[in-house]
């Protein structure tokens, strides 16, 4: 008796925590997809009331959304093929106990997790290394993660050492052996890493604001969502503002609101194209991860 | 007798073989060295370069002069910074978003993660992880616009529910009231990672001996004692490192949402330390001053990872350092 009660309150909560974390997403799909006209009299929760796909529309009509959208996507491929690569091979070499950089590399990658040079001489020394104002940015500073290095290798040390040794007998060099026999076993947690990786990519709009500001070509998607959603004149929607328009005006008006939330979508589509297809992975990562460190 | 002792004289060649040298072994594993070198390279450059930057909190630094051309100053820069009142606020902030994140933001995942363990219907299990897994994935700029947009005044689905239950008369506008900040921040946090937090807990539960639970059963104990008296004490030692761990970046709770959902009306409750620096640092040009103010955000971090350590080995046998 007591235990059917704990079960309904259990599945009360997690009920409530679903429909609570789901909720939102839903209502920015449905005003995303609301005339935004109608919008603006409120109401909508998660079902559009007049179906329309004109703010879609209206957004791809910015230069700098699509600028943006290509450039995040491109950081997105080059930065995860880039940021997978070197936690594998990183990784390997510090998983082979006859290395004798082994000790030493460790030490110097595992250390920088613990501390960092801060905000400021950070921005120096990109600054010295004259990658503000470069698309490069984007790139090169994060192509190692110690994090990342870490899950990989701990994956590794679970393969058995036979492998290896069989393939040294056949005659295989080092290299051979990490890209024939290592990289395909490791596949589980090659896809966690790169679902991270790309996952930092395609949010991060920090560096952008940082160092690429002034660059309208070199902008990213979540930069320009930022600037969208910062603008405090494009806030909150002033149904009085309609007032003085003509019905040709507001035929065509599109508020501001129902921009946010399609440029919303947008950005949020491509994480769930891919999300399905690694979620098995991901928890699997996330606990060897977690374990080890 | 002859055979053992070729056997011995075996054994000898294989385990010692003739020391080579630093330089042979490395050309021996010249693929390793390919494979790892650049991105060591690259981990010195833009991880422990940056440290020397530090220097420049002692220095009046200017970006034209060359290293030895700048002029020290010795601890000028921490004393200004100690006697700004914007520091102390500042402080105030970082300290009481992250103590107030550390304990709801801690307590929230493990509560999560013990009831979802509790369900038997696979598909609810899954259905449930699948959905609170995903605002992790996305990014804290379309999580602010979601948060104002869930607390604004004009159809905010918030404000439209304590009106209709009558705890409100009127919309608030909870994004102008710095009162309601550091609740907002900590909050959009909660809604954000908590499923994904979760997961560390979830398979620190599943790794629990079941035979546990039996015993447990044998002894007529309800599903809540067995929580109460295996679940819990099963996930103590992962739940001690992580909060270990989470003490040691008390102050390094980043700035992207204070900024993302901080605007002008709220800057006395939205300001961090990061975020001081930035404002100082790069936006004013003070190069110096913006670095000081990094030095001690570390060095506070790092003191509150070695006292939280310290506790904790006194208390009990875990340990992260």
């Amino acid at each position: 008796m007591k235990d059917r009660l704990f079960d309904s309150f259990i599945y009360i909560y997690l009920l409530f925590i679903s429909v609570v974390t789901l909720y939102p997403f839903l209502n920015v799909l449905a005003i995303s997809l609301n005339e935004s006209i109608d919008t603006v009299r409120g109401g909508i929760y998660i079902w559009p009331r007049s179906f329309t796909l004109d703010n879609y529309k209206e957004i791809f009509q910015y230069d700098n959304l699509i600028t943006g959208f290509i450039n995040s996507a491109s950081r997105t491929i080059i930065g995860t093929i880039l940021g997978v690569l070197s936690s594998a091979m990183v990784a390997y070499t510090l998983s082979r106990a006859d290395f004798q950089g082994r000790k030493w590399f460790s030490t110097i990658i595992v250390l920088t997790m613990y501390f960092s040079g801060g905000l400021i001489p950070g921005y120096m020394l990109i600054r010295d290394l004259g990658l503000i104002n470069s698309y490069w940015v984007y790139i090169i500073p994060g192509i190692v993660n110690a994090f990342n290095i870490i899950i990989v290798r701990s994956f590794m040390d679970g393969l058995p050492y036979a492998l290896q040794e069989s393939a040294k007998i056949d005659g295989a060099n080092d290299f051979t052996i990490f890209w024939k026999i290592i990289m395909p076993l490791c596949k589980p947690v090659l896809a966690t890493v790169a679902l991270f990786v790309a996952v930092g990519h395609w949010n991060s709009w920090f560096d952008t604001y940082l160092y690429n500001s002034m660059n309208e070509n070199l902008t990213t998607l979540q930069y320009e969502l930022m600037k969208i959603l910062q603008n405090t004149s494009m806030g909150s929607t002033d149904p009085n503002s309609m007032k003085g328009m003509t019905a040709d005006q507001l035929k065509t008006f599109v508020s501001p609101e129902s921009i946010k939330m399609a440029i919303s979508i947008v950005t949020i589509v491509p994480i769930l194209v891919i999300y399905p297809f690694v979620q098995k992975y991901f928890v699997q990562g996330m606990t060897i991860g977690a374990v080890k460190s | 007798m002859r055979a053992v002792t070729s056997k011995e004289k075996s054994i000898t060649i294989i385990q010692k073989p003739p020391k080579k040298s630093f330089w042979k072994t490395l050309v021996q594993q010249k693929y390793l060295y390919l494979m790892s070198v650049p991105f060591v390279l690259l981990v010195i450059v833009f991880n422990y370069f940056p440290l020397w930057g530090w220097t420049m909190a002692f220095q009046n630094y200017k970006p034209a002069l060359s290293l030895f051309q700048q002029e020290w100053v010795g601890f000028e820069h921490f004393i200004e910074l100690f006697s700004d009142e914007r520091f102390y606020r500042a402080l105030r902030n970082t300290l009481g978003m992250s103590v107030l994140g550390l304990t709801v933001g801690f307590v929230m995942p493990i509560i999560f993660a013990v009831l979802l363990n509790e369900v038997r219907i696979s598909i609810f299990k899954r259905t449930v992880q699948t959905i609170t897994y995903l605002p992790h994935f996305v990014s804290w700029v379309v999580v602010a616009g979601i948060v104002t947009k869930m607390l604004s005044t004009d159809g905010g689905v918030i404000n439209e529910m304590l009106v209709s239950l009558g705890i409100l008369d009127k919309p608030t506008q909870f994004m102008a009231e710095g009162t309601y900040f550091w609740g907002i921040v900590v909050a959009s946090d909660i809604w954000k990672e908590m499923g994904w937090n979760a997961i560390i807990f979830l398979a620190a539960i599943s790794g629990i001996d079941s035979q546990l639970y039996e015993a447990a059963k044998v002894d007529g104990a309800g599903r809540l004692r067995q929580i109460w008296h295996v679940t819990l004490p099963g996930i103590r030692p992962t739940v001690l490192v992580l909060l270990i761990l989470n003490i040691g970046h008390l102050t390094s709770i980043g700035f992207e949402k204070q900024m993302l959902l901080g605007n002008n009306l709220v800057v006395d409750y939205a300001e961090v330390l990061d975020l001081y620096a930035l404002n100082y640092g790069i936006g004013l040009g003070r190069f110096s001053y913006g670095t000081a103010i990094g030095i001690f955000n570390s060095v506070i971090s790092i003191i509150l990872l070695f006292v939280a350590n310290g506790i904790f080995k006194k208390y009990s046998n875990s340990s992260v350092m």
